[in-house]
Order: C-alpha cells, then structure tokens, then sequence
C-alpha cells in the first residue's frame, strides 16, 4: 500500500421526499464535499430516491458506544410515568 | 484483557442474539471469527459486483440499439453502485478500501468465477442477465435477513436493482430466440455456454462446502447450495421451453416423485480450475482491473491535491 493520502470516508443521508427527514443511506469516499455530494446522487439516488442529499465526513460522526447502553439508555426504562398510558382514567373519557 | 471465559460468555450471549432475530451493528462487540468471516464474504461480494462490470462494458459500444444500450450502461451503472454499498459496508468491520483493493489486486481475494468467462456475442448480455443475475438473485434474497444489519441494508438495496438486470437478460433472449435461425442459433449457443457456469455458481456441493454449518448459524446462509441450485433450475427450465430454447443437459428431466426437475452431472473439476485462476479469463480481468486502479491514480492524486488546496484558501481567508 502506498503512503499516499486517501480519499475520506463519508456519510450519506437522503431525504426521499419534502416532510421526511434526511435518513442515513450508506458511505462513500471522496476528495472534498463538492465531490461527496455529486458521488452520493450517482451512488444512492440513480432511481429518484431523493430530493435532498447531506454528507458529512465520517470522522465527524461522534457515536455512543454499545458498551455503555446500560448506563446509557437503561434510566428510561422504569420511567412507566412518562408515557400516557400509566394514568388511570374512567372509560366515559372517550379521548384523551 | 478479557479472560478466557469471559470471551466465552460474550459469545454465548453474542450467539443468542444472532439466534432471536437481533441484527449485529458495527460498533457490537463480535467473535473474531464472525468478523473475519463477514470481512471475506462481503469484500468477495464487492470484487464480484466491481469484476462483474467488464464482461459486460465489453458490450456497451456495441449494442444493437439505443434502448439496448442505455439498459446495458444502466446495468454496469448499478453494478458499480452495488459494489460500493458493499466496499462501504465491509468497512464498517474495520478493513480499509485500499486493504481491500489490495487483496483483489494481488489475488489473494476472490470473486465470482463466472466472470472468468468471456462474452463472446450480443446473445451473452442476455444469457447474463437471465441467468447469472437469476442465479445471484437467489444467492442473494436470503441475506436480506442476514445477522450483520450494513450487510442486510446493503443486500436490501442491491435485490430491489437487481430484478431489472434480470429481466433486461431475459427480454434480449427472447427476442434473439424468436428472430432469424442465426439470431437463435445465437441465443441457443450463449445457453449452452453460460448453463453449466451459472449452476456452479450456486457453489460446491453441500458436501464438499466448508463454510455452511457455521453461516447457517450467523444467517449468512440461510439454504444450503444444492437447495438454492435446485430451486434455480426449477425456475428457470420453463423459462427456457417459454422461448423455445433447450437446455444443454441430456439428463434433465421432471422427477414427478419429487416435484422437481434431475439434472446431470456438474463437471466440478472445470469449476475448481477456474477458482484456482486457470478460466479462459482470469487474467485477463485482473489485468484490466489492476490497469483501471493503476491509470486512474494520477486523478485521485490530483483530486485529493485540489481539495487540500481549496481547504487551505478557505482556512486563510477565514483568518
């Protein structure tokens, strides 16, 4: 392998149509954002997948790590009281 | 360090989530195996769908008409993109793209072995189609469920392309097979030269396949290959009488016992040469793989050059 410097990874998100959100679609590289953006329309929207394209250079990306879900995301899960149905309500209240 | 056990304990409760359903994510802790395993099977993937781009740009040129044409360049097109879903998948698991290249480049990776045969007529892109795309469709299907969630999402994007290149082969067939006797002739040749590759695709006989117990388990696998090659045979044998084509097997016949069609002896010996890179076109494709990475190096230089240029102008004017 050579020295050379390579092309940086980055990440590709798509939004499909207006009123949805951009959704993470995969990874490319390429040499700077000009060409990230063009090589992402080639790459994941050659069937009019998209209406909007973000890229964003992977190193940039900073991610929670697995490892750590317990102290992570386990505080949420005897949390019953913040979602509606932990509150008792007579049956004539139709809606609500 | 872990322990001795309690690496044993993460792939007891690794194998567990495997087996109810869970999908793996990138930054999960693995079994070293599992990683290595995933590393092989999805960077030989890549190479096939990267490989698997020249027998066909071959033709590109050359076909017979516009509306052949743009689906044939369509075709290459989405093999280039399905090879990079991958290459990017299979970097999730560590591996560099340039690690990669390296190993197709010096052959140390494999590919598909079908694309060590030559395309020798316009009647191939048909044959190619309908059947090496059939037989990689159901290869393919089953990993849409697989363990490793990059390598389900990519397999998810590549199936949906993947039925247009199927049919694209089929209606070429079609066409030749109803036109002038040398038009079927045509298409009769490409059937009897692409028939026995595409079965030996599927892969070696469940008794002489190394890998299957444990891809089994990790849903890498999810038939075993002489089910995947009967259930390509199956379909794709009335698909053939549809066009009035004949398969080139004296020995196939419908077994009304099983529900299903006997076929004749796979010559396993061509197969194995061509793995070892004896096929009428090893070679040749990696010296044109190799020649495309080796003359296009400058324009990635130059690419990476520019951008570190535009960086440093933005960086000054900013100060």
């Amino acid at each position: 392998m050579s020295d050379k410097k390579n092309w940086p990874l980055w990440e590709v998100f798509v939004r499909s149509k207006n009123g949805l959100e951009h959704r993470h679609c995969g990874s490319l590289h390429a040499a700077d954002e000009d060409m990230a953006l063009e090589n992402a329309r080639d790459v994941y929207t050659r069937r009019s997948e998209g209406v909007s394209i973000w890229v964003v250079k992977s190193k940039n990306i900073t991610a929670s790590n697995p490892e750590n879900n317990g102290e992570m995301f386990e505080p949420a899960h005897d949390k019953v009281y913040r979602h509606p149905t932990f509150y008792d309500l007579p049956d004539e209240v139709k809606h609500m | 360090m872990m322990s001795e056990e309690q690496i044993k304990n993460l792939e007891a409760q690794f194998e567990a989530r495997i087996a109810r359903d869970e999908k793996i994510e990138p930054k999960d802790w693995m079994p070293e195996k599992y990683r290595k395993t995933h590393i092989r099977q999805m960077s030989q993937h890549a190479h096939s769908e990267i490989v698997g781009m020249l027998p066909e740009g071959n033709w590109i040129t050359r076909a017979p008409s516009l509306r052949r044409k743009v689906a044939l360049l369509a075709k290459v097109q989405d093999e280039a993109g399905h090879g990079l879903y991958l290459y990017s998948a299979t970097e999730t698991l560590g591996i560099s793209r340039e690690e990669m290249y390296e190993q197709l480049h010096t052959g140390k990776a494999k590919y598909s072995s079908i694309f060590n045969y030559p395309t020798i007529t316009w009647a191939d892109m048909g044959a190619i189609g309908w059947l090496v795309d059939g037989a990689a469709i159901i290869n393919q299907v089953p990993l849409c469920n697989t363990s490793y969630g990059p390598y389900a999402r990519a397999m998810i994007r590549v199936c949906k392309e993947e039925s247009f290149h199927q049919r694209q082969g089929f209606e070429i067939m079609m066409k030749l097979a109803n036109g002038t006797p040398e038009q079927k002739d045509m298409a009769q040749d490409a059937l009897n030269r692409w028939w026995w590759p595409s079965l030996m695709m599927l892969g070696p006989t469940d008794a002489e396949s190394i890998h299957t117990e444990q891809s089994m388990k990790w849903k890498l696998k999810r038939k075993s290959n002489d089910d995947l090659r009967q259930q390509f045979i199956d379909q794709t044998v009335p698909q053939a009488e549809l066009i009035g084509l004949t398969i080139p097997d004296p020995d196939l016949k419908w077994n009304d016992e099983k529900g299903c069609y006997d076929f004749g002896e796979i010559d396993w010996d061509e197969f194995w040469q061509v793995v070892k890179g004896h096929g009428p076109m090893n070679k040749e494709r990696m010296k044109a793989r190799v020649g495309a990475w080796e003359e296009g190096e400058w324009v990635r230089d130059a690419a990476m050059a520019y951008a570190e240029k535009k960086q440093a102008r933005k960086q000054k004017q900013a100060i």
